[in-house]
């Protein structure tokens, strides 16, 4: 049982797939992700990456196969339910208009929780913005704005981190500051994560395991490098 | 200046016609210079308009003399055809024309009915007729207006949408700003059209009514009460229409199905 339980992957796919008028966006995709490890998903542009992450955190439905979270197939859990375990982070940080620590409690709420004062600070200090909670998030720049959309994700306590190019539309310097929290939060917490990003170099500075999209399929995964190098 | 060419009331009413339907070709044509394209739905909408109005008009007196039952049944196909109409201003939107029809139907149809059984509307087809088209026709604006709001923010702002079901949000939570927005849009013309009454515009109806003996104060307080009357069904019909249309937005599991380009 034990065993089991430690190396049952939390999330696995089973020829999944999408296709939306005649065109193929992703097919017959299977992978496994353990608890603990960070997945990156990389691939040149329109590979279906992104797709791929939709369809993980149930934005978009399948047209074929499914996903298993934790073994149970995810089209027998909410969606809601689901969306709070599979956390994704997108490209663009779309904060709601109000403070940071309206954001934060943003997710929690929808479930009728109440997040404290004490774990709003602890949620910023993982991003590297302690003391930013009554900030109106107008005022925030690309960097920080990203990093509280990670730590508005985190609010929800997720299972798995789903992380959509989440330093892409930033300049290098906040590219930096965010990779550096999002190396905070997966590797001290040991959080797991899926990661998309179309820079190899990242993925190898996050990523234990890569897996290589192409044309909506999978054409290599394995380890990092082997994958990144082959 | 047409009088003076024009003494055949035929040939000045399409004389006026042609200079009217001019200026609003005019607009047509300078908005087409900055690049905005109205020309095939204007012209469209004015053939249209021309069309319906005469043939309407050759066959009113004709209504005008039908029972009294028969002003229903009017009424209830002024309420299609403005369902039909409003629905148009929700592309892409599944179901716009049903929920635009039970819309208005509801909202207009119910404060019609409310306002006849209380004696406010007049039961005779005359007046019945008259007053309830313009309670449909101002809620059939409204209602586009509210569906074509709803569904220009929903699409600007699919990211902001995904973001909160991203976090757990019930799609109803996900849209309500853009739900509240577009219901407070759509009244404007309705709340405008209550704040100069009398000020801005002096409405036919009260013309009509002096024309034909009716006391001024009593035309005038009229026009107020058909004015309210227009404001409850536009309202109503608002309301209901951004309900009805924001559960068909989503999937059963809560994807957003109204996209860019989809």
């Amino acid at each position: 049982m034990i065993a089991s339980a430690t190396f049952d992957p939390i999330l696995r796919t089973e020829h999944l797939g999408r296709t939306v008028k005649d065109k193929v966006l992703i097919q017959d995709v299977n992978f496994e992700v353990h608890a603990g490890e960070v997945l990156a998903i990389v691939g040149p542009s329109g590979s279906g990456k992104s797709s791929l992450l939709r369809l993980l955190n149930r934005l978009d439905e399948p047209t074929s196969g499914t996903v298993y979270v934790e073994g149970k197939d995810y089209r027998q859990i909410p969606p809601r339910v689901l969306r709070r375990k599979l956390g994704l982070v997108n490209q663009r940080p779309y904060l709601f208009p109000g403070t940071v620590a309206q954001n934060l409690q943003f997710g929690p709420q929808q479930h009728g929780e109440c997040l404290s004062q004490e774990s709003i600070e602890k949620l910023l200090g993982c991003v590297g913005l302690k003391g930013y909670a009554s900030r109106d998030v107008a005022n925030l720049s690309g960097g920080e704005a990203q990093r509280v959309s990670v730590a508005r994700t985190l609010a929800n306590s997720p299972l798995v981190l789903l992380l959509d190019e989440p330093t892409s539309a930033l300049d290098d310097t906040s590219k930096l500051e965010v990779e550096s929290s999002i190396q905070n939060v997966v590797h001290d917490q040991g959080l797991t994560c899926v990661l998309v990003t179309h820079d190899t170099a990242q993925a190898a500075r996050l990523a234990t395991r890569a897996l290589l999209l192409e044309g909506g399929r999978i054409v290599r995964v394995g380890p990092i490098n082997e994958v990144l190098h082959a | 200046m047409l009088r003076f060419f024009f003494n055949n009331q035929l040939y000045l009413g399409l004389a006026q016609a042609f200079v009217a339907a001019l200026a609003a070709i005019s607009v047509v044509l300078l908005a087409r210079k900055r690049g905005i394209h109205l020309e095939s739905e204007t012209l469209i909408a004015m053939v249209r308009g021309l069309v319906q109005i005469v043939a309407v008009g050759s066959v009113l007196l004709l209504l005008l003399r039908s029972p009294r039952w028969t002003g229903g049944f009017l009424l209830a196909g002024m309420i299609v055809a403005a369902g039909a109409t409003s629905a148009r201003r929700a592309k892409g939107m599944a179901g716009a024309f049903r929920v635009s029809a039970w819309s208005i139907a509801l909202g207009a149809g119910s404060i019609i009915a409310l306002m006849t059984w209380l004696g406010v509307i007049d039961t005779a087809i005359t007046s019945l007729v008259p007053v309830g088209s313009m309670l449909i026709a101002n809620a059939m604006n409204t209602n586009g207006l509210a569906l074509n709001r709803f569904r220009s923010d929903v699409l600007a702002h699919t990211g902001e949408i995904e973001t909160a079901l991203a976090l757990g949000a019930e799609a109803k939570n996900s849209v309500s700003p853009y739900l509240q927005a577009s219901f407070e849009a759509s009244l404007i013309p309705a709340i405008d059209s209550l704040r100069s009454l009398g000020i801005v515009w002096i409405p036919g109806l009260m013309a009509g009514m002096l024309l034909s003996g009716a006391r001024p104060v009593y035309a005038a307080i009229y026009q107020f009460v058909v004015l309210a009357m227009i404001f409850a069904a536009s309202g109503l019909t608002s309301l209901v229409s951004t309900l009805l249309i924001r559960d068909r937005i989503f999937t059963a599991a809560q994807q957003l199905s109204l996209q860019p380009g989809r």
